[in-house]
């Protein structure tokens, strides 16, 4: 098993996962910044659901939905889509345990920028789009990036949710996380050793850029 | 001309006003906390009123009985707040083009001239000193080719000195343009030498309606 290989196919699932988490973290941090309405509480819980929940037990629900007997799982297999121990779960996986991270940086992100431009901007004739996308979206964008960051760093490291839904199939779905815990557990000690270094490195580059880039939020006039 | 004629609470306050805005410069005068900004931002639609009516010549803004509501963005209303809020993103000249309308009436050259804010549009907002912000924030609001423009103390931030160079170019908008200015402040000087009209508030009511200056 190539080393190399491993650390290029999780870079490569992990960056499809925070484009497919990027357009509904949006979508959910705008709306649990900007909107009040009943429920709120409910959502922001549900979001964040997957941050405190054991990550093998998010797998299992996730299981249940994409299997070819699940609700989803049905559909999809009568399109002829095959996810579970494919790398289409790996990124599901990676993709569902890095939304609230990506969420709620979002969503800090908009909070911080002031209501009033968004205000004037409306009445200089700018539709509710049109203000989300020329005012709100590139002043919170640090926070945007921010969250898709720290979304990639957790897709790296997803295991327990992985290996639930994707197994540790080598060459086809076993990712950096996934391989120290084969390795570790066949004696392969000095491989697992190595990938431990690689993670390590990819994950403080990737929060160190996190930081760097939420502590810039607080662009002003 | 504008018809206001609505009642808005905020917590224990309540504004309730109604009078018709018909001079070229109408000054909401009164003190702090008198409700003058209230108006301005629901002529806005920045906030709605309880209940009532809000006109613009012929066009229902807001009406509680007819049930209608229109978003700010089609209300074709100028505002420049009182901290005048310009873009941190956007360079001067994309400030001043973002609300920009086809009209015959106002071109760049024509509001850019009016106000002095040609030589700035290249600049970042963060170079401008605080008169260039009130100029650029009045030029934004113009290119939207406003049927009323809403000035909330377009002075208020500014110090004596500046005051007596910001006010010419108020008084050229008011002479060259057939926009009507809603003109909030609490400086009596500044009723006496730009508004045509006046009208008093205290406590979110009106205590002198529609005073000739």
């Amino acid at each position: 098993m190539n080393i190399w290989q491993i650390t290029w196919f999780t870079l490569l699932m992990a960056a499809i996962a925070t484009l497919l988490m990027l357009p509904p973290g949006v979508l959910i941090g705008w709306v649990l910044a900007r909107r009040r309405f009943r429920g709120h509480v409910l959502l922001e819980t549900l979001v964040s659901l997957p941050l405190v929940m054991p990550p093998v037990a998010t797998g299992l629900i996730l299981l249940m939905l994409i299997a070819p007997a699940g609700p989803i799982g049905r559909v999809l297999q009568r399109v002829g889509i095959e996810v579970v121990f494919t790398w289409k779960a790996v990124v599901l996986a990676m993709a569902v345990m890095g939304l609230p991270l990506v969420a709620r940086s979002v969503r800090a992100g908009i909070e911080q920028v002031d209501r009033r431009y968004e205000a004037v901007a409306s009445t200089l004739g700018a539709s509710p789009w049109r203000v989300f996308m020329t005012i709100t979206l590139p002043l919170a964008l640090p926070g945007v990036l921010a969250g898709a960051v720290l979304g990639f760093a957790r897709a790296l490291g997803e295991f327990g949710a992985t290996i639930m839904i994707a197994g540790s199939i080598p060459g086809s779905t076993r990712t950096l996380a996934v391989a120290i815990y084969s390795f570790a557990e066949t004696g392969r000690d000095g491989d697992a050793a190595t990938l431990v270094v690689i993670c390590g490195a990819i994950a403080f580059a990737a929060l160190w850029l996190s930081n760097w880039l939420a502590a810039r939020t607080g662009l002003r006039a | 001309m504008i018809a206001l004629d609505f009642r808005l609470r905020q917590g224990a306050f309540t504004l309730d006003i109604r009078e018709r805005i018909d001079a070229r410069v109408t000054a909401l005068f009164g003190p702090s906390g008198a409700g003058k900004t209230t108006v301005l931002d629901a002529i806005a639609g920045l906030r709605i009123p309880a209940e009532g009516s809000i006109a613009s010549g012929e066009r229902v803004l807001f009406s509680s009985s007819a049930r209608v509501n229109l978003p700010p963005h089609q209300r074709h209303v100028g505002y420049v707040t009182q901290d005048v809020a310009l873009f941190p993103h956007l360079d001067v000249r994309r400030n001043v083009l973002y609300g920009r309308r086809d009209s015959q009436r106002l071109a760049l050259d024509q509001v850019a001239g009016m106000l002095e804010v040609a030589g700035l549009l290249d600049r970042r907002i963060q170079q401008l000193s605080g008169g260039e912000r009130q100029r650029v924030a009045l030029a934004r609001a113009l290119m939207s080719a406003p049927e009323v423009l809403l000035l909330d103390e377009p002075l208020a931030a500014v110090d004596v000195e500046r005051r007596r160079r910001i006010l010419p170019y108020l008084e050229r908008v008011r002479d060259e343009l057939a926009v009507p200015i809603v003109y909030v402040t609490h400086d009596a000087e500044e009723v006496r030498r730009i508004a045509d009209c006046m009208i008093v508030l205290e406590e979110g009511k009106v205590i002198v309606g529609r005073d000739n200056v």
